[in-house]
């Protein structure tokens, strides 16, 4: 293993915020894990440091095949991190929407810039990430419709769902539509938590990386292969909204199979209690998503539902 | 009259609402008149459209048998943010500034900027505006994106600023209110002015005479309006942009919208904890000032001036 700076950026008021990575075996560019861009994307480090042990192991064990390397950066942004912000700490910008940045710009394009000259030109890309709207996934790789996207690649990471959704302007500055534009296959690898850690979903994300770069004869390691994924395309995905405010009170999990006119959820109003909607699902299908917050916004998009021919 | 042309339940008891004014002709409405819209306030910490949205108001009502079409003014498009002091959007850390066209189906926000462009679309101008930041000072001027500088730098030079910026296209911009109304044909300009948090009235004054010829151009004003200045009119390789190469704190020796020559000495950036000079900055070019830092802590790759050779 051979730790290295990718990029330090100075400060007078505090710790310089070093950007590390984590290299395992030699030779070709194989395989680049990026984890937290954002400073709530604690589960999403959490991972990185599990990989980072395991590929530590898997290196004294001669199991990184000859020829190829493997890069782990955990977090780059830990300046947010340790303050509890989200973005970046001073201008709150989002180093994710940077991509792929500009080493004479403004502080964050500096960073990105600094992260994408060490993570490009490798053959794959993955990148833990967390979603813009606060909600619980079926676990499942995600990718942007851009031409460079290879769906059956993102199968080998053997979760349930290949997932791929249109690409909105505002995406072409992320990491992962950057890695795609410079040649490298890039999946963006969504789990359960965000802002706290779940350490069975975290394995999960492991054994799914490993897996993956098992089938690449990158790494030699023997494990379950999970499952055999389903592609779903965004547009597929039935979305379920209230227009009414008040409590979201939840009766549907993700990964529910549900029928059309099952009661998902309630809305209740704060002060009364009185239920003021009642969201039933439109469709047979299976919860792909779910927002989780106990009160809600009118307007909100709550479930997000995989249609399904299935009678139960 | 004020009229609500967006509004969302929160959780506890309260009403999210996009609210504008409608000022029209005393004799009423005959059907062909023109309309001009204010907007402002899509950031929350830019406050220098909240004084314009005053002053056009005080002075068209003044003359109000001068006005021959009608006038729309938004004051704040984020409401919850100018009330919380927060840039994006409390509750998503969104930048507003990046859903728009929005969608009438989508997320809450989605829904919102959605009926914005509903609302805004089919005025003759609209005029979107910003106050830069908390950390950068701005002269008055209008930002254009050259796709759309035919149909727009005309009604800019209408507007009294001492510049406008043709820009170059970006993707990410795409998402913006003003892009998103000038592709359907809603002719909208961006003014950026003064900074963050803060009212410049010279500023706003400024930009109220600027908007009352632009008015007048447009056939909803019949009375004097001032003759405005000539801007200043330029593309990106003519703008120069100084970073700070070290953390610390920015101290200006030049003033804002001032001329310098090649070596001029801009500022400096200071360690409080050492008493050093971290960096002497130098003007690499001669030209004029027109962004300057407001904010004084900088770190590595903070703006510090923006230079129009
Ligand atoms: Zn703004």
């Amino acid at each position: 293993m051979e730790e290295q700076i990718f990029f330090e950026l100075n400060s007078v008021y505090r710790d310089n915020m070093r950007i590390k990575g984590y290299t395992f075996g030699s030779g070709e560019k194989s395989a680049c894990i990026v984890g937290a861009t954002r400073g709530n994307e604690v589960q999403q480090v959490y991972i990185c440091s599990r990989l980072i042990n395991i590929l530590g192991q898997l290196e004294q064990q001669n199991k990184i095949k000859d020829g190829k390397s493997v890069t782990v950066v955990p977090c780059v942004n830990s300046h947010s991190m340790n303050i509890g912000k989200r973005f970046w700490s001073t201008d709150n910008t989002d180093i994710n929407r940077m991509f792929p940045g500009y080493d004479l710009g403004e502080t964050t394009q500096r960073i990105a810039a600094g992260v994408f000259k060490n993570v490009s030109n490798y053959k794959f890309g993955i990148q833990f990430t967390s979603f813009y709207m606060q909600g619980s996934f079926i676990p499942h790789v995600r990718m942007m419709k851009t031409g460079f996207e290879d769906i059956e690649l993102a199968k080998d990471f053997g979760l349930p769902y290949v997932f791929r959704r249109e690409a909105r302007p505002y995406d072409t500055t992320t990491l992962n539509y950057n890695w795609q534009i410079w040649e490298t296959k890039a999946f963006s690898v969504y789990t359960n938590a965000t802002d706290s850690i779940d350490t069975n979903s975290a394995a999960e994300a492991v054994n799914a990386v490993l897996s993956f770069l098992n089938k690449q004869g990158i790494i030699d390691y023997n494990c379950h292969e999970g499952y055999i994924s389903k592609f779903i395309d965004g547009q597929e995905l039935v979305n379920v909204k209230t227009l009414t405010a008040g409590f979201f009170i939840r009766y549907a999990q993700v990964n529910a199979r549900v029928k059309k006119g099952d009661l998902l959820a309630v809305i209740a109003d704060p002060y009364t209690g009185e239920v003021t909607d009642r969201i039933t699902s439109p469709t047979n299908g299976i919860v792909f998503f779910h927002a989780d917050q106990p009160v809600i916004y009118s307007h909100t998009p709550l479930y997000r539902i995989i249609p399904t021919d299935d009678l139960i | 009259m004020v009229q609500t042309i967006a509004s969302v339940g929160l959780p506890i008891d309260e009403m999210l609402m996009i609210q504008k004014n409608r000022l029209i002709p005393q004799s009423g409405l005959s059907g062909n008149e023109k309309r001009i819209s204010i907007v402002t306030g899509t950031h929350g910490d830019e406050l220098e459209g909240q004084y314009v949205c005053y002053e056009l108001q005080r002075r068209i009502k003044e003359n109000e048998e001068c006005l021959t079409g009608i006038v729309d003014v938004y004051p704040s498009l984020n409401p919850l943010g100018i009330d919380s002091i927060t840039r994006g959007m409390p509750g998503f850390d969104l930048d507003m500034n990046r859903l728009f066209p929005g969608s009438e189906n989508g997320s809450m926000p989605e829904y919102i900027a959605s009926q914005i462009i509903n609302d805004l679309s089919g005025s003759a101008a609209v005029i979107d505006i910003h106050a830069s930041n908390i950390f950068l000072e701005e002269i008055p001027q209008v930002r254009i994106n050259e796709l759309s500088q035919d149909t727009l730098v005309p009604l800019a030079k209408l507007l009294n600023v001492d510049y406008i910026w043709i820009h170059s296209s970006a993707t990410v911009l795409e998402s913006t209110l003003a892009y998103s109304l000038n592709i359907i044909g809603t002719p909208t300009l961006v003014v950026e002015m003064g900074v963050g948090m803060r009212i410049t009235k010279k500023y706003g004054d400024q930009l109220v005479d600027g908007i009352f010829a632009l008015m007048k151009e447009l056939g909803i004003w019949s009375g004097e309006v001032p003759t405005p200045k000539t801007p200043i009119i330029s593309e990106d390789g003519e703008v120069s942009f100084i970073n700070a190469r070290k953390s610390g704190v920015f101290v200006p020796s030049v003033e804002h919208w001032k001329n310098v020559k090649k070596g001029d000495h801009i500022g400096d950036i200071l360690n409080p904890l050492t008493g050093e000079i971290h960096q002497k900055i130098t003007s690499e070019t001669d030209g004029i000032v027109f962004t300057l830092r407001e904010y004084p802590i900088v770190s590595e790759g903070s703006l510090i001036a923006r230079i129009l050779a």
